[in-house]
């Protein structure tokens, strides 16, 4: 029931929102001070970002994270949404349990066992590491996520429109291709930004996993951060936080856009 | 003493001018932001009377009782019960309870658990506790399923344990949200007669919302039919389906062939109006509308007869022709198609198993119907 | 013919890789925790090699030691690491019920237009990185931090308080952090749920509290363990917030786990922590799992 949102609730969500977005807010702030110190206000300035575009190793950081988010995503997503459909089509195959296991347990899997775990493999295996390492492992952790976005979606998928397309003379391949990805696409599209994100927000598996020449931008500010608080990762952090809102807006008002298409094509057949 | 409907009613307090009403309603408004979902509604209703409200979904019936029940407040008026004002008197006070339309059985409790609940929040002692707990399944015919949790009940029986549980606690009146809208058709006809039972077996008052017109004329004693926060009309079912007050309450309720026309004469508790489709004699409800006035002529289906002759010495015939026939087992739906282009529809009771000639499609036909068989409506 | 050879493809090429990309990288860390210290690259010398031939392989078997995981516990460092990582988890995870399931309680009964938004706010911190978001804090926790400047200029406090680099910090990192784990599975088992229950117990004679804490709280028993399972689970093994808010006295296992491996080169020792560290987690996971499929059971 609408109308009675009380006083305590009200509070409670302001409260709570307040404490999730006042240090954000806070930080984006601090990275237009004048000031060295990024406690003290000396005014607005926004000489952090100049220099920022000026500091060679974290330009190269930031384009090695780029080209591994944008690989690991892509492949993550292709995997990952493999994986859903053998989670939610097939009912029985050997080693089930020990598949299912094995895509849900990286989800609440500690990063500093999967960072140790891969790194020893690709050690054994005497693959060099580097970006391929980067993105290996990022791929093999955030294909679960992935799994488990797209598999949501699969399970409420009314699995008579395949039937009704290899009815219509569909092989399941086209029938595949053809109806069921267009409708489960906006699951797999944002289980690719997940994915992305994941990667983009990753510091320990990369720490691990990663070699000389290919240091990801969040290894890049952990050392930085280390040293001391500076504005200029304020204003790396602000351009981060300003790219993954806008993503994240401009996909959910497409969303919110295509419901209300929805809603008014509802309405005027009614 | 001929009277409307076909039943003699002996429980008629309403009619009484002396009786005392066990819930009044006084010039009860509620709004909900600007929208207006009840409008200074005034209503009585008596101590054990089956009283249903009758409406389409949005038409302000569910708050009415939610009013009663306490989950909301009136903006404006004041509501009574059994004479006490019912103003912020929280929930858990008032001797009322009401079985919610989605049942609202709590999925984390037993069957005995959930009748017992009422009764734990009393106080009740344990052996009287279990005493009305078994009493009440029995009611239910639930005895071997008290153990259950609620998902593991058919629809009818969970409908079963959410009654036991508003009565278990034997409040003076007893509030129904669409009981048995979730139920299919069998079903419902069956629990009907179950909750009228019921009802004269505990002596409850009843207060019923149901958007199913069969459902309130087969249980109530009164009904009010509702519509947009104000109430169209109070009666017995049969006043509410021989003589609606108003087009909206005659097409809510039942089928119904509407003829619009103008009023040519009056007089003797009958008009005559005079419109496309024909002229019309018919009864008139309170009071005659004005010569020259618009007004529409209300007959029921089953209150026409069809021949192939026009009838002698009837007030109204008209000549039509036939566009749709469906058999229904019990009777026969004909739609007939008038000489303005206007269908009519007429129900024929089928009393005989072997008919020697039947109508057939396209024939040409009299319907006939007598001055009192339909009303006069002026809205 | 054709759907059972497509079928098997689709199940064959991610089970293959998270075989070998995830079962097989454990199966290493048991092996190298059951191996001796040499220094060199790689700086442990296994029990086995992939060479050796099954009888070999049992001959060593039966010879196994367990040299470091004795070590493990031979040395408090290691026991108080873990003990410490499950206390601070435990009582982080205790102080995030206790803002989330508010907030949670208060999305889910505002207005259903405002929701979507509201839902949308959660998420998104989710999304914005996660270093980024610890790192704000220190700015804010720090001796001449925001919240000192604050405290002091509104006269709460005279001398600046001591958070930063001490378990405070660490509690204020993981609630931040963790917090939208908490509030969104909370919000969805309190919004799922039917209002028309807590009417009923109110209308059978429960106060609006007695109400809450017999049906709304109790129903939203699933949702309350999932999120606790989702914050607790990570943050016993949480490596950035212990290291940039946590001072050197804040014990956690995944700092050990770090240091042993990147600054003592002891890659023996950091398996045998991240295994022990495994099978302590292995617990939790498991009861938590079993308590959410009764609570489930039992709630429908």
């Amino acid at each position: 029931m609408t109308g009675r949102w009380s006083w305590f609730n009200i509070s409670s969500v302001v409260f709570g929102f307040a404490f999730l977005y006042l240090p954000i807010v806070l930080l984006v702030i601090y990275s237009f001070n004048e000031s060295r110190l990024v406690t003290v206000w000396a005014g607005f300035s926004t000489k952090w970002y100049g220099e920022l575009f000026r500091d060679q190793s974290m330009l190269n950081a930031a384009w090695v994270t780029l080209r591994v988010g944008l690989l690991s995503a892509t492949v993550a997503t292709v995997l990952g949404t493999l994986a859903a459909v053998s989670l939610v089509r097939i009912s029985r195959f050997r080693g089930r349990t020990l598949f299912t296991g094995m895509v849900y347990a990286p989800l609440v899997m500690p990063d500093v066992i999967t960072g140790l775990s891969l790194l020893l493999l690709f050690v054994s295996i005497n693959f060099d590491r580097g970006f391929w390492t980067v993105t290996l492992a990022h791929i093999t952790f955030s294909l679960c996520f992935v799994a488990v976005v797209v598999q949501s979606r699969l399970v409420t998928f009314d699995l008579s429109l395949e039937e009704a397309a290899q009815d219509l003379g569909c092989t399941p391949f086209q029938a595949f291709m053809k109806v069921t990805l267009p409708v489960i696409l906006p699951a797999v599209v944002s289980g690719w930004m997940l994915a992305f994100t994941l990667s983009l927000d990753d510091l320990v598996i990369a720490s691990f996993t990663s070699g000389p020449g290919a240091t990801t931008l969040p290894m890049k500010i952990y050392s930085q951060v280390r040293l001391g608080v500076t504005p200029k990762i304020n204003a790396v952090c602000t351009i981060l936080i300003a790219l993954v809102t806008t993503g994240v807006l401009i996909a959910s008002i497409m969303n919110k856009r295509r419901a209300m298409l929805d809603a008014r094509a509802a309405r005027e057949m009614s | 003493m001929p009277s409307l409907g076909s039943i003699r009613r002996s429980f008629t307090p309403w009619e009484d001018a002396g009786a005392k009403p066990y819930i009044s309603f006084k010039n009860v408004t509620k709004r909900f932001g600007d929208f207006t979902a009840v409008d200074n509604l005034s209503l009585d209703v008596y101590e054990r009377e089956f009283f249903s409200l009758l409406g389409p979904s949005g038409c302000g019936k569910t708050t009415l009782l939610r009013m009663l029940a306490g989950f909301e407040e009136p903006t404006e008026g004041e509501l009574y019960l059994d004479g006490q004002p019912l103003k912020g008197v929280p929930p858990h006070k008032r001797p009322v309870n009401m079985m919610f339309q989605s049942y609202a059985l709590f999925p984390h409790m037993n069957v005995a658990d959930n009748i017992a609940f009422g009764l734990r929040q009393d106080g009740m002692e344990k052996s009287a506790r279990e005493e009305r707990v078994a009493q009440m399944l029995k009611l239910v015919k639930l005895e071997e399923f008290a153990r259950r949790k609620p998902h593991q009940l058919s629809g009818g029986q969970r409908q079963r344990v959410a009654l036991a549980r508003s009565v278990a606690k034997r409040p003076k009146l007893l509030i129904l949200d669409e009981p048995l809208g979730a139920l299919d058709k069998k079903l419902r006809e069956e629990t009907q007669f179950e909750l009228m039972d019921l009802q004269q077996q505990l002596g409850l008052t009843f207060m019923i919302v149901t958007h199913d017109q069969e459902e309130a004329m087969t249980m109530s004693d009164r009904i009010a039919v509702m519509d947009k926060g104000i109430i169209a009309q109070t009666g017995t079912p049969a006043e509410i389906y021989e003589a609606p007050n108003s087009r909206y309450v005659a097409d809510f309720i039942g089928s119904v062939n509407i003829l619009e026309g103008k009023v040519v004469s009056s007089g003797d508790g009958h008009v005559e109006i005079d419109g496309p489709d024909g002229k019309f004699v018919g009864a008139v409800r309170s009071h005659a509308p004005a010569d020259g006035a618009t007004a529409w002529f209300a007959i029921r289906p089953e209150k026409m007869r069809v021949s192939r002759e026009k009838p002698d010495g009837v007030d109204n015939a008209i000549k039509g022709e036939v566009w749709d026939i469906g058999y229904l087992g019990d009777m026969t739906i004909v739609n007939i198609r008038l000489e303005s282009g206007k269908v009519v529809q007429a129900a024929m009771i089928n009393q005989s198993r072997i008919v020697d000639d039947p109508i057939g499609y396209d024939e040409h036909i009299w319907l006939s119907f007598s001055a009192d068989a339909g009303v006069v409506l002026d809205r | 013919m054709l759907r059972a050879i497509s079928n098997r493809l689709v199940i064959l090429i991610p089970y293959v890789w998270l075989l070998f990309f995830f079962l097989l990288p454990f199966l290493i860390v048991l092996r190298i925790a059951l191996s001796d210290l040499e220094y060199g690259a790689p700086p442990y010398t296994p029990q086995f090699s992939y060479t050796d031939s099954w009888a070999v392989i049992w001959d060593k078997l039966s010879q196994f030691d367990f040299e470091n995981f004795t070590f493990l516990f031979s040395d408090s460092l290691y026991i108080n690491s873990y003990l410490s990582s499950l206390q601070i988890a435990f009582v982080s995870m205790i102080l995030t019920l206790l803002i989330g399931f508010p907030l949670a309680y208060g999305m889910a009964r505002a207005p259903l237009g405002l929701r979507p938004t509201l839902l949308m706010l959660v998420i998104l911190p989710f999304w914005t990185s996660f270093l980024i978001r610890v790192y704000a804090w220190i700015g804010i926790l720090k001796q001449e931090g925001l919240l000192n400047q604050l405290l002091l200029w509104l006269g709460v406090i005279d001398t600046p308080l001591e958070i930063l680099s001490t378990n405070k910090a660490v509690y204020i990192g993981i609630v931040y952090s963790y917090l939208p784990f908490m509030v969104l599975p909370i919000y969805s088992t309190l919004e799922k749920m039917d209002e028309s229950l807590v009417e009923a117990a109110r209308d059978l004679g429960c106060t609006q509290i007695a109400a809450f804490w017999k049906i709304t709280a109790r129903l939203a028993v699933p949702g309350i363990l999932a999120g606790c399972l989702l914050v607790f689970i990570p943050a016993v093994g949480e490596f950035v917030i212990p290291d940039l808010l946590g001072g050197s006295g804040t014990l956690m296992i995944g700092k050990t786990l770090w240091i042993e491996f990147f600054n003592n080169s002891d890659w023996t020792v950091a398996s045998a922590i991240a295994t022990v560290l495994l099978v302590v987690l292995v617990v939790p996971i498991v009861w938590f799992q079993n308590a959410q499929a009764r609570a489930t059971e039992t709630g429908k």
